[in-house]
């Protein structure tokens, strides 16, 4: 016994204990990181697969069948006890049974406009046959969500170009009567997206011009006449494209798709409001893959339809990389002087020890705290003020007087200085004091010493601050909701309209977006696995933001390798 | 107190800054230390040197670790300005000039007095860029300048024939040896008029140790160069006068052969004898 207890003891103060227990710490996490990496990217990746659509029928009653139409999204196993006592019908047969337990399944049935719901929970053991009917066709819409049921026909309006006689049977029509639609759809989209906010744009500016020649009382007759006939000729170019339009909107819903639903009844669908037709147990392998393919295209470069349930989050990863880059920008020239003041000019003493005290605090900071600050000091004193000074014609509406991009990223900037600053520090004091001499002796100021030996050689340091301040600023969501980010943004905050980088827009950001589709959505069935799909999007823009980076930093690091010897 | 200085040193003062060619004026003065002490804070480590190193020779500061050679070389293109506890009483002159004079341009005086450290220091850039930085902080941003200047200076450093086709490459490539002398021609690109060499080979091998000293030999020619070293054989075969420092003190300054022949101090031949340091 004792001697087990020695050599216990032994084998502990060998350090062997350490290493078994450092090793598991180590391993333990990395388990832990690529777990989460991988629940994420299973349950995200995984909403896009087309999924089989079933038919069921399905007893609801004593004598009561009915049919459904859904794709299974999720089964769960509940007792049979808290079945019953919820009221819901269990067929006798089943109940008899003396099972303890009883599987559901949730299925999204779609049809919104005639069940209310998406989803429904339905028991397995009331289903009496389940089928996988290959004509059974799911079309994506543009309003309402998604559509289950059987084509019946295609009824074309005046001026059909495709005659219904050329043989193309219900299907083909309904292809190419979607095909054409597309194309129309597109057309409205690059004139409302472009042309007209372009005009309207034009014509907005127009409108200040003239309020701040008001204000200045230099609105003269002749200014007058000529903002009046600028106007003029907008006006008719808008009155143009909204004919334009009008004839789009008109041919976009030309033809209709007469449906039929799991109850029997018919429903007509207007084409312009389809987005996307297809018979997904028809499927094979190919066809599936390519589906796949389209819907993630879809996530990443739509924009976001259904209160964000549906469609992309482009203009989300768009804004979170804008906000980013403009932090990354503001942060590190700033960061970088304040270091350099602080390691190579301030006199280092109890002064500079409490500012850097201090600056390290600055990091442990809750950044909602940040949010409080940006809101009070830039949103409303800087903001309100350069509204006052150089916006006066805008007023009563804010321009920088509001949240918006630029006072997100001066926020954020603020929350990742200690970072840059700490990490500045580091680099400029790992210089050799040897290469710091030698340029001296060579009679150059320390000035230029600074700028042509000591920066670069501290600019692997500076990026290494700067990628810890992306990847900080990038996942950072409270204070944002503050200063900036919203639901849902209604343009860019880059476009083509002079000056192309807009920063006093507000923007959509993916982790508010989670935040938005996880919790504040009508409709949570749906809207879970796009939680998933986009905090897997929000972590893959990072880590590639950040590997772009690291890239860079070891470019510089092998330029600037110190001395060794 | 710099006009007594160019009256007791008897420097001719038409030529001051300009190179005599060596021989005729051998003997001439460059630099002169008159009761020059230093001291960090409160703690003395220099004391009271008097010393005057000829123009166009090689002087060597020998002595053991501590003995305040390094601080003394230092002193000379006012390096220890950076240390800020940092005292000193005295006059240093070089070509007769005060270094300490008050509004010194002190970047002119370092520009003037170059020195090569212990370990080889390029900085992080092309072996072209390293040798054009004293250039370059000067303004001559001209290429044809720039070139000629890296070339004669490399020629001098006896590097040019090896890196003549990599210019362009990182310093960081070089060997140990090469750094130093591509250090050398760095130093010497902006002509000064003093080499400050601060124990040049003792980072080095023997056969990059060789081509150093041979270039020592070489560019006395041009320069006035003093040396610091720990290697008394190195100090005999290089240089023209030695000065042996102990604890701060210059115990003994003379010709090389004659010090190390027939030393005048008890404690000189005892150092070089090898019975301490």
């Amino acid at each position: 016994m004792s001697a087990m207890k020695t050599s216990a003891k032994n084998w502990f103060h060998s350090g062997e204990a350490a290493i078994w227990l450092s090793g598991a710490a180590v391993s333990s996490s990395i388990i832990i990181v690529i777990g989460l990496f991988l629940l994420i990217a299973v349950n995200g990746l995984s909403h896009f697969w087309p999924k089989p659509v079933a038919q069921f029928e399905y007893r609801q009653g004593a004598n009561q069948t009915m049919t459904l139409i859904g794709e299974v999204r999720d089964r769960e196993t509940v007792s049979t006890e808290r079945v019953t006592q919820s009221g819901e019908w269990l067929a006798p047969d089943v109940a008899s049974s003396g099972a303890q337990t009883q599987e559901r399944q949730l299925l999204k049935i779609g049809n919104r406009e005639r069940f209310g719901l998406d989803f429904r929970w339905v028991l397995s053991g009331n289903i009496v046959t389940t089928d996988y009917p290959a004509d059974l066709l799911v079309i994506e819409r543009q309003e309402w969500g998604n559509f289950y049921g059987f084509l019946q026909s295609v009824v074309q309006g005046e001026g059909a170009d495709t005659p219904e006689a050329d043989g193309a049977g219900p299907r083909g029509m309904m292809a190419r009567s979607i095909e054409r639609a597309l194309k129309i759809r597109q057309q409205i989209h690059q004139i409302e997206g472009e042309a007209m906010a372009r005009i309207n744009y034009d014509i907005e500016r127009l409108r200040l011009r003239e309020r701040r020649l008001e204000l200045e009382q230099q609105l003269t007759e002749a200014a007058k006449k000529t903002i009046a006939a600028e106007r003029a000729v907008l006006d008719s170019e808008y009155q143009a494209l909204e004919g334009r339009l009008g004839e789009l909107y008109r041919a976009i819903n030309r033809d209709t798709l007469i449906m039929v639903d799991s109850t029997g009844q018919p429903k007509e669908i207007a084409v312009g409001a389809v987005v996307r037709a297809y018979y997904p147990n028809s499927f094979g392998l190919s066809d599936k893959l390519g589906f796949y393919a389209e819907k993630v295209w879809e996530f990443v470069a739509d924009d976001p339809r259904e209160a964000n349930t549906e469609g992309g989050i482009f203009p989300a990863i768009f804004g979170t990389v804008i906000m980013v880059l403009v932090m990354a920008v503001i942060v590190t020239p700033f960061g970088i002087l304040a270091a350099v003041y602080l390691r190579e000019y301030a006199t280092q003493g109890v002064f500079t020890r409490a500012i850097r005290v201090a600056v390290n605090n600055l990091a442990g900071v809750p950044s909602i705290v940040y949010g409080v600050f940006g809101l009070g000091f830039f949103v409303y004193f800087l903001g309100g003020n350069i509204d006052q000074l150089f916006y006066p014609e805008v007023l009563p509406a804010p321009t920088f007087g509001t949240p918006g991009l630029l006072w997100a990223s001066l926020t954020l900037a603020l929350l990742s200085l200690p970072v840059v600053i700490v990490s500045t520090e580091e680099g400029l004091s790992r210089v050799p004091r040897a290469v710091r001499e030698g340029s001296l002796a060579l009679g150059a100021t320390k000035a230029e010493t600074l700028w042509r030996v000591v920066l670069p050689m501290a600019s692997p340091a500076m990026m290494t601050g700067m990628i810890l301040a992306v990847a900080r600023a990038a996942g950072e969501v409270a204070p944002l909701m503050l200063v900036g980010v919203v639901k849902l943004a209604p343009s860019l905050p880059v476009d083509f309209n002079a000056p192309f980088l807009h920063l006093d827009r507000k923007f959509m950001h993916m982790g508010f977006h989670i935040y938005d589709v996880g919790f504040q959505s009508p409709n949570v069935e749906a809207a879970r696995p796009l939680v998933y799909a986009t905090a897997l999007m929000l972590v893959v823009v990072i880590v590639v933001m950040n590997l772009a980076a690291i890239r860079i930093r070891n470019n510089l690091r092998e330029k600037y390798r110190a001395l060794e010897n | 107190m710099n006009d007594s200085n160019l009256m007791t040193h008897a420097i001719d003062v038409d030529n001051i800054g300009r190179k005599p060619s060596s021989g005729a004026r051998a003997t001439e003065t460059c630099i002169s230390v008159e009761n020059f002490s230093l001291f960090y804070g409160d703690k003395q480590a220099l004391f009271d040197i008097n010393m005057a190193l000829p123009r166009n020779q090689v002087t060597a500061f020998i002595g053991p670790s501590g003995c305040g050679k390094s601080t003394l070389l230092r002193c000379f293109n006012r390096m220890n300005d950076l240390i800020d506890s940092v005292r000193t009483e005295g006059t240093i002159s070089i070509d007769g000039e005060n270094i300490h004079q008050r509004g010194r341009n002190v970047t002119e005086l370092r520009r003037r007095v170059g020195m090569v450290f212990q370990k080889p220091n390029p900085f992080p850039k092309s072996i072209y860029e390293n040798v054009a930085y004293g250039l370059r902080l000067q303004g001559v941003n001209k290429r044809r300048v720039l070139d000629e200047a890296v070339e004669r200076s490399l020629r001098q450093a006896a590097l040019w024939d090896e890196v003549k086709d990599r210019l362009d490459d990182n310093a960081f490539g070089l060997s140990g040896g090469q750094q130093q002398r591509l250090v050398i021609a760095r130093a010497v690109a902006v002509e000064p008029d003093v080499l400050l060499l601060d124990e040049p080979a003792s980072a080095l091998d023997p056969i990059s140790t060789l081509k150093i000293e041979e270039l020592i030999h070489e560019l006395k020619e041009r320069y006035t160069i003093v040396i610091v070293t720990h290697n008394m054989q190195q100090a005999a075969r290089v240089s023209d006068h030695t000065a042996f420092l102990y604890i701060g003190e210059l115990i003994e300054f003379g010709d090389t052969r004659q010090l190390f022949t027939v030393p005048q101090k008890k404690q000189t031949e005892d150092y070089i004898t090898g019975r301490y340091g």
